[in-house]
């Protein structure tokens, strides 16, 4: 045991020289303009780091979470159900069953002697009290251990309730978040698979010559309603004359998951969570995918244009998505413009979870004149990062998987104005004046489409130009509106 | 009381698992990280609950089981992750809990460390079991305290007494607010005798803008402050189910070093309200024999004449508390003091001492109105509460789900509270805290009476 020295604690004043780089996370840190190698990425993160990422179950509770009639039950022990009950920001405009908090909550027996009994009665007592229209079954880390077959739980409970009971294999250590990704897309992609059995059975013929299509369709997916998103960009589509068969899964429910493959094109944002699902549609059903991101400007305008040159065979689509776009940004513009005078060459850091996020972010800030220094993604590929290196300005640090001492030292050493990330990395903005954007699941304004610019470009621009920075120690006296008088110089 | 739920899921919950308490516990200790021994998600997920109370960082490491991790054991995993922290955080300590991954695999967390070694001369590592689905997050932060209490003051470890540190008392004060943790500091510097508080986070999960990162914000119990704790004149516990559940056999701190060492301990419900503040302050005076300074004395004259001029607005209302099972015990008995009706005592916890220890708090006559529910989830909570007429509901912000159906006030006390400011610096404790409470609650309602209205007058 060691003896205590507080002054051991203290790093050196006016330095991030005392925070490293663990070793086996350098090729995760590139500096753009310094670094030549291929930034490694889509591995587990480092054991003992404290990585912003989250588990498996995370990815899939995310995914899955806004579809708002649906049973969400967790099998495990307490934990992940208190952590996740209400978390997300992902309005509904009818059922609010996915903001109840359901858990099997295992105790000790039940980890000895199985949770599968406690499984099947809790399942059934809560379909028959709420009445939802399909339910998922997470399993947590323990239930992958203790060997309780979900599967046939599921299928048996299934049976006897005649709804679409689905487990979602989402056990916290098999994998990283991207892994619960998928495992909600297996999940999704079941429930829509039983909406296309269940119709070609209504409809054999029908189907064979596929007419089951809905013309001028599409499904949004990787869109989850925070802060009512979806319903803005599902006001966009509708303007332009194109139909949303659903949307997965903001503001989602079970009926309309399952019409799903009726749709003659599924748009994909949020590219890591939703794209896998887009490739199973595709080889089922012959559905092809784009995909896009409703964050900013630019690329708001480049979805709805993407949309709409899908559908050759309507070509006043593309004459209403112009006039769309041209409507919404001329209103939008003189706002942004006054914002803009005040965060001209601020700088900015990003992490994000999926990089795709990051890619718009940076667009936006540009848009308003700010300049990103950090930019980093919990999720990120090989095609991500590289985009990411072309599309940065030398000096820009880039991140895989950071952790708080990471971030903390670029954003001193870069002296960034604003952080623009999650819950976690707020306090590391706040402790240090720097000011802060929540651009994840918890908030509760939308950011997408081009009223979500201005939201955004407003909650940069409020926190950035608060007059509290003056007062905070590390930015005091540097400031121009407030001078504190020195020793020796006349005020 | 209704022992087994109607429902076998929880609807809600109104508890969080074990490790929770145990990270929480460990940031009151100067120079130490918490380590979760499991997946990646729970240190995250426990990390984000805690950021959105203290609004602070909070750094919890995890040692990321993957698959072969959890096929082939943890131990390979568990010290790379101590060597990590060792090198990025360089702490005093590293405080390991394990989830319910690592125990239901069966790592031997305690052969693990022992195999490194001398490899961590630098730092130390302590370890609490805290399987996820056995107890709650108290359970979490109380075997976290006994943990390092008893890594700190081994056997053999020689009780040396001398007069100076005679003085000394130890205050094992359990989840109680940074404010709260302040208050009891500075009681002891008022009546000036040292004190030995575990866990102290008020330092570290509320401190001052940076000039510079921290790894390890400073605050936290020193731990050689806690390796002197077996030479103290005695220890206080505070909470009256932790104090049964001692003399059922279950370890604390302060039994630890009672049975070990024979430093008496003295165990009192969490001092909320005059009554239980007053045993407070008459057991320091026994055990320091020091009187209690005048300052106190005169919070409690002000205490007792704000009681009386709002009487009238209080007495017989009927409130929901909810929460840690200690914490509503403590908080009932201060309702039943102003004349309030606990009329539903609730916790996710399930100890089987709830009862008995609202039986020792509460006068007969308010027991016997009282609706006392263990292993109680929200939404069983809400479906009950609507039989029960409440005015009021009081705890920690997750109820807010239900006041809202309900159509009631929410006093936010407790932890978490997620979605206000401040909840951290809430004044639960001695003569102050309840001064506090007291004119919180007495506004609520108030505000309610008011709001409701047709004439809204500006005179109460």
């Amino acid at each position: 045991m060691k003896q205590i020295s507080a002054k051991k604690l203290l790093l050196p004043s006016s330095s991030t020289g005392s925070i490293s780089i663990l070793e086996e996370r350098k090729q995760q840190v590139y500096l753009k303009g310094n670094d030549t190698f291929e930034i490694s990425c889509e591995k587990k993160s480092v054991a003992g780091s404290v990585s912003q990422r989250a588990c498996v179950f995370c990815g899939s509770r995310v995914v899955l979470y806004p579809i708002a009639d649906a049973l969400h039950l967790i099998h495990g022990p307490i934990g992940c159900a208190s952590y996740t009950w209400d978390i997300r920001g992902a309005l509904s405009s009818g059922p609010e069953l996915h903001r109840m908090s359901f858990s099997t909550d295992l105790s000790e027996t039940d980890v000895i002697y199985g949770g599968e009994k406690k499984l099947e009665k809790a399942l059934v007592e809560l379909i028959e009290t709420y009445s939802p229209k399909a339910a998922f079954v997470y399993c947590t880390c323990i239930v992958g251990i203790i060997g309780d077959d979900v599967e046939a739980v599921c299928r048996n409970v299934a049976l006897k309730s005649g709804i679409p009971v689905l487990p979602v294999h989402s056990e916290g250590f098999k994998g990283t978040k991207k892994d619960g990704y998928k495992a909600a897309c297996d999940a999704l992609f079941k429930l829509i698979d039983l909406g296309y059995r269940r119709s070609s059975f209504h409809y054999p013929d029908i189907l064979r010559d596929g007419k089951q299509k809905i013309p001028l369709s599409i499904n949004i997916l990787g869109e989850f309603n925070i802060g009512g998103e979806t319903w803005i960009i599902r006001e966009y589509y509708k303007r332009m004359g194109v139909e949303v068969v659903s949307v997965m899964t903001g503001d989602g429910r079970v009926e309309y998951v399952q019409s799903a493959h009726r749709a003659c094109l599924n748009v994909v944002q949020c590219s890591g969570a939703l794209t896998y699902l887009a490739k199973t549609m595709e080889a089922a059903y012959g559905i092809p995918y784009i995909r896009v991101s409703y964050f900013g400007i630019e690329d708001t305008a480049d979805a709805l244009y993407d949309v709409a040159s899908f559908f050759t065979e309507a070509q006043e689509i593309m004459e209403r998505t112009k006039h769309l776009v041209q409507e919404e940004v001329e209103e939008l513009l003189p706002g942004l413009e006054e914002m803009k005078q005040d965060l001209t060459g601020k700088r900015a850091a990003i992490y994000v979870g999926g990089a795709f996020k990051a890619f718009s972010l940076i667009k936006a800030l540009r848009h308003l004149g700010m300049e990103v220094v950090l930019v980093g993604s919990q999720t990120g590929n090989r095609e991500d990062y590289e985009l990411l290196k072309e599309m940065c300005r030398p000096g820009t640090v880039i991140l895989d998987d950071a952790n708080p001492l990471e971030l903390a030292k670029y954003v001193i050493e870069k002296d960034a104005h604003i952080f623009i990330g999650g819950v976690k990395e707020r306090p590391i903005a706040y402790k240090l004046g720097i000011g802060f954007c929540d651009h994840n699941h918890e908030r509760k304004i939308p950011l997408a489409g081009f009223e979500g610019m201005l939201n955004f470009a407003r909650e940069v621009h409020d926190t950035v130009t608060s007059p509290v920075w003056d007062l905070v120690p590390r930015k005091a006296g540097r400031s121009s509106s407030i001078q504190i008088p020195v020793k020796g110089e006349k005020p | 009381m209704r022992e087994n739920r109607p429902y076998t899921a929880t609807r809600n919950a109104c508890k969080m698992c074990t490790p929770l308490g145990a990270a929480l516990a460990f940031h009151g200790i100067e120079g130490t990280i918490p380590l979760l021994h499991g997946s990646q998600g729970c240190s995250t997920y426990m990390r984000r609950y805690l950021i959105s109370h203290f609004k602070e960082p909070v750094d919890i490491a995890s040692s990321n089981f993957s698959e072969e991790t959890a096929i082939f054991g943890g131990g390979a995993n568990l010290k790379t992750a101590i060597q990590n922290i060792a090198r990025q955080y360089n702490p005093e300590m590293i405080g390991i809990a394990t989830t319910c991954l690592s125990e239901t695999i069966g790592d031997d967390v305690d052969m693990i460390i022992e195999s490194m070694g001398d490899i961590m001369k630098e730092t130390a590592l302590v370890h609490v079991s805290t399987p996820s689905y056995s107890g709650t997050h108290v359970d979490g932060f109380h075997h976290a305290v006994r943990a390092v209490v008893d890594q700190y003051n081994p056997s053999g470890v020689k009780n040396r007494k001398n007069s100076r540190a005679r003085k000394k008392i130890n205050l094992f004060p359990g989840m109680l607010s940074n404010e709260d943790l302040r208050h009891l500091k500075a009681i002891f510097k008022d009546i000036n005798t040292e004190l030995a508080l575990l866990p102290d986070y008020s330092e570290r999960l509320e401190g001052p803008s940076w000039m510079e990162y921290q790894s390890i914000q400073h605050g936290g119990t020193p731990i050689k402050e806690i390796q002197k704790m077996h030479r103290a004149t005695g220890s206080i516990e505070f909470g009256t189910i932790l104090a049964a559940s001692v003399e059922r056999g279950n370890g604390s701190a302060g039994s630890l070093l009672e049975s070990r060492f024979n430093i008496p301990l003295a165990s009192m419900g969490i001092p909320i309200g005059v009554k239980a503040t007053d045993r407070f302050f008459s057991l320091l005076e026994k055990m320091t024999l020091k009187m209690i300074p005048k300052k106190y004395k005169e919070q409690r004259g002000r205490l007792i004449d704000a009681y009386v001029d709002g009487n009238k607005y209080v007495s017989k209302k009927r409130a929901i508390v909810y929460g840690e099972e200690d914490f509503v015990a403590a908080m009932a008995g201060f309702l039943a003091e102003i004349g309030i009706i606990p009329v539903l005592c609730a916790s996710g916890g399930k100890s089987g001492l709830f009862i008995e220890s609202l039986r020792s708090i509460l006068p007969e006559n308010i027991f016997k109105q009282v609706s006392i529910h263990q292993g109680m989830d929200f939404t069983d909570m809400e479906e009950h509460a609507r039989t029960l007429m409440p005015d009021l509901a009081i705890g920690n912000s997750k109820g807010y789900t239900m006041t809202r159906h309900l159509d009631i006030p929410l006093v936010r006390v407790g932890f978490p509270i997620h979605d206000r400011v401040g909840g951290f610096r809430t004044l639960h404790i001695g003569y102050k805290g309840a001064q506090q409470l007291f004119d919180t609650i007495v506004n609520t309602l108030l505000q309610k009476r008011q709001d409701a209205s047709e004439v809204g007058y500006s005179y109460m």
